[in-house]
């Protein structure tokens, strides 16, 4: 057991992953001796040496590239994008070649590649450096999507997303890297990679959330237990695929769901999940799925994201909704 | 050499060995020396044309522009610390750079900064306080572009050379290229790091200039660092040299002689404007500060380096060559530490004063159009915030 934040869990399941296979590689802009601007890499190549730690050259769509021809050759790479707005010079990579190229080959060539990409806001910082773009990834066929929200799934889900065949889009809440710390049991035997899992038991209502907003939706759940309604918390973990028996299953009961994200609301990951609990869960269901999330506008100044971004009364304004139907 | 298997020559296929990334050399133009003596260089001058009383007064408007970005720098980086700014990102030691490409404009030329380049928004007029906002978090860039001819900063590396292109693009479709009339002819600078060579944008840009011919200058501050990674990691060849490859002339000058710079970007920009197409400009110096406010350089370089340039600082050398030769005097000096001083005052009043975005504002400054499913979005959630506090929600 190790008391651990998220950027800690993160660093050491990255070196266990590396321990494990001499094929996992690290690389990305200032990943190596600096150790990452979030310091997530931190010591990695003091420990691995820069060939297995690659500072690269500043060129997102490089960096994908390479990889891709990396794990070609029979390499594992992780790539760290520096922060979620800075993906796109690599986005014709990601989706035209890492996306497809198991399935033009008819599987001769898979692509065990991670792509970190720390996301969502709240950390004060000026544009490109706030923003949540899953949905695009999660639109994407051949890619498959994770988002860890704690310092324990933060640890074994990096491992298992390295230890995927499939390229892994991994997706790491910046404001919790150094906020919360948990316990990590390094003998634990952990959930499967693509698992969501309820982190809140209740019968009133049930919040969909995962990254950054499981942690709003934890505490607007604990919120609401104190005017006795009790909401479910589920942390999805998993966007692509998406794991829906436990979202049915809550549903089922609670016959009402709010999704919480906090990228844009329109065409997110709430309107699928919208879409399949309704065809799911139909006759279950006692209000329509209400979702709560960033508004449909660039990511706005610092000094109003607080206002912007979906905090714990927007939460329970939607639950207040849907508990009114 | 050659191959021991098979007899081909790869010899044949080595590069140049004279090339040293940091060899300063003849081909660094350099027309005032750390010490501050004058130099010569064999194609450029610097005042060409001036008296010398009207030369004097320019390098003492030099000194002046430095000392206050100078000043505009220390002053935000304090603001940063005292919580003011989320970030800044400082210029330090690359002031000459800055004034010297920013001094070479001229009225109708169009800038496309990156985001630090405080020192040529400083020439074109922008108001420094603007350029707090974005730092402050108060909003994305203020300042008309075309109030100053002066751009947004730009954070995604490298995507504003493309933009440069394209508008020196726009100047030659508007006939505003090499007309012999100093007032129409047009250029435009692409401001860009060392670090930013490496994107493909950025490449994408020179060979889209050299294609089309197109009236921009390429100004790479090539501060020796991005973020933790020494220059080595973007190129092996000196910067200014890939330029060749793409089909126009490269220069590498010494961005801490502001006289240098200068004279090297006046000879660039009226090569533009003449029609005559691209040049790239390495402006040869080094970031003395941290990447940013939120960076510790103490983690990736020594501390040698640092002292080392601190020796070449380019507002010493000029106050070194003024003193010497009896062109400022002990008053010009003080009324500069003065206009500072009432520099800093401002900034800080003005960055105070900036007023807080409302975050109902937002969903106005998406469209040129506004769509009725945004605007709705608005009202629901103005009704909303008016569940808290009525007066807020405008
Ligand atoms: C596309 C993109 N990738 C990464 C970043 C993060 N980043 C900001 S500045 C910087 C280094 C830039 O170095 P350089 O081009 O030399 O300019 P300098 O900061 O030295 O002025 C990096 C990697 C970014 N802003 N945009
Ligand atoms: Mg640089």
């Amino acid at each position: 057991m190790t008391t651990m934040t998220l950027a800690k869990a993160l660093n050491a399941g990255l070196r266990r992953a590396m321990e494990d296979d001499p094929k996992v590689l690290v690389m990305g802009e200032d990943v190596g001796k600096l150790g990452g601007v979030f310091r997530i890499t931190d010591g990695l190549q003091k420990d691995f040496g820069e060939e297995r730690v690659i500072d690269s050259p500043l060129a997102e769509s490089g960096i994908v590239g390479t990889a891709v021809g990396l794990a070609m050759r029979g390499y594992r790479p992780v790539v760290e994008i520096q922060f979620d707005g800075f993906v796109y010079p690599a986005y014709d990579q990601i989706v035209s070649q890492v996306a497809k190229l198991h399935f033009r080959s008819g599987g001769k060539i898979p692509m065990p590649m991670v792509i970190r990409i720390p996301f969502g806001g709240g950390i004060g910082a000026v544009e490109h450096h706030s923003e949540s773009p899953e949905a695009q990834f999660a639109h994407t066929p051949g890619l498959k999507v994770v988002a860890c929200s704690n310092p324990v799934d933060g640890y074994w889900m990096i491992q298992q997303a390295v230890a995927s065949d499939d390229p892994v889009v991994f997706l790491e809440p910046k404001r919790q890297y150094h906020a919360d710390k948990a316990e990590v049991d390094e003998d634990a035997v952990p959930d499967p990679l693509h698992v969501s899992r309820v982190v809140r038991a209740g019968e009133h209502a049930t919040l969909l959330a995962y990254g950054p907003t499981v942690k709003v939706c934890y505490a607007a759940a604990t919120a609401a237990a104190e005017e006795g309604k009790e909401l479910e918390v589920i942390d999805l973990r998993t966007l692509s695929p998406l794991d829906m028996a436990p979202v049915y299953d809550s549903v089922s009961r609670t016959g009402r769901a709010v999704v919480v994200h906090e990228a844009h609301v329109n065409l997110g990951l709430g309107a699928e999940l919208a879409a399949r609990v309704t065809e799911r869960c139909f006759y279950s269901l006692q209000a329509p799925v209400l979702r709560v999330g960033g508004f449909d506008t660039p990511y706005p100044p610092a000094r109003v994201e607080e206002e912007w971004l979906p905090d714990l009364d927007r939460v329970l304004d939607a639950v207040d909704r849907t508990l009114a139907y | 050499m050659s191959s021991a298997v098979d007899g081909a020559d790869t010899g044949a296929l080595t590069t140049d060995p004279t090339t040293d990334l940091h060899e300063a050399g003849p081909e660094l133009v350099q027309l005032l020396t750390p010490e501050g003596e004058r130099v010569d260089h064999a194609r450029f001058t610097f005042g060409a044309g001036l008296s010398a009383e009207e030369e004097a007064e320019r390098i003492r408007g030099f000194y002046r522009d430095m000392a206050l970005v100078r000043r505009l720098d220390v002053e935000a980086t304090a603001l940063q610390r005292h919580g003011e700014l989320g970030l800044w990102a400082q210029l330090l030691g690359q002031e000459a750079a800055q004034i010297g490409a920013g001094r070479a404009l001229r009225p109708q030329d169009f800038v496309f900064p990156t985001y630090r380049e405080h020192g040529v928004a400083w020439c074109r007029g922008v108001d420094p306080v603007e350029l707090l906002g974005l730092f402050r978090g108060v909003d994305q860039g203020a300042w008309d572009p075309k109030a100053n001819n002066f751009g947004l900063y730009t954070i995604v590396i490298g995507a504003q050379t493309l933009h440069a292109v394209g508008y020196a693009m726009g100047v030659q479709r508007d006939g505003h290229v090499g007309t012999g009339d100093p007032e129409r002819d047009t250029a435009v600078v692409a401001h860009f790091g060392d670090g930013a060579s490496s994107q493909g944008d950025v490449n994408e840009a020179f060979v889209f200039a050299a294609s089309y011919n197109a009236p921009v200058v390429f100004f790479c501050q090539n501060n020796q660092w991005a973020i933790s990674e020494p220059i080595e990691r973007q190129t092996r060849i000196p910067l200014y040299q890939r330029a060749k490859g793409f089909g126009f002339p490269g220069v590498r000058v010494d961005g801490n002689d502001v006289l240098a710079t200068h004279a090297v970007m006046e000879a660039a920009l009226q090569r533009a404007r003449d029609g005559q197409g691209p040049t790239f400009v390495e402006a040869y110096t080094y970031r003395m500060g941290a990447h940013t406010t939120t960076d510790d350089p103490t983690r990736y370089r020594l501390s040698d380096e640092l002292e080392q340039w601190k020796l070449k600082d380019p507002i010493e050398r000029v106050k070194a060559y003024l003193t010497r030769n009896g062109l400022v005097d002990q008053a010009f000096l003080a009324e500069v530490d003065e206009e500072a001083e009432a520099l800093g005052r401002r900034l800080r009043e003005g960055c105070h004063a900036l007023p807080d975005p409302h975050v109902l504002d937002v969903f106005d400054q998406v469209y040129a159009e506004q769509t009725e499913e945004l605007a709705e979005q608005k009202a629901g959630y103005a009704a909303y915030l008016d569940t808290f506090e009525p007066e807020a929600a405008r």
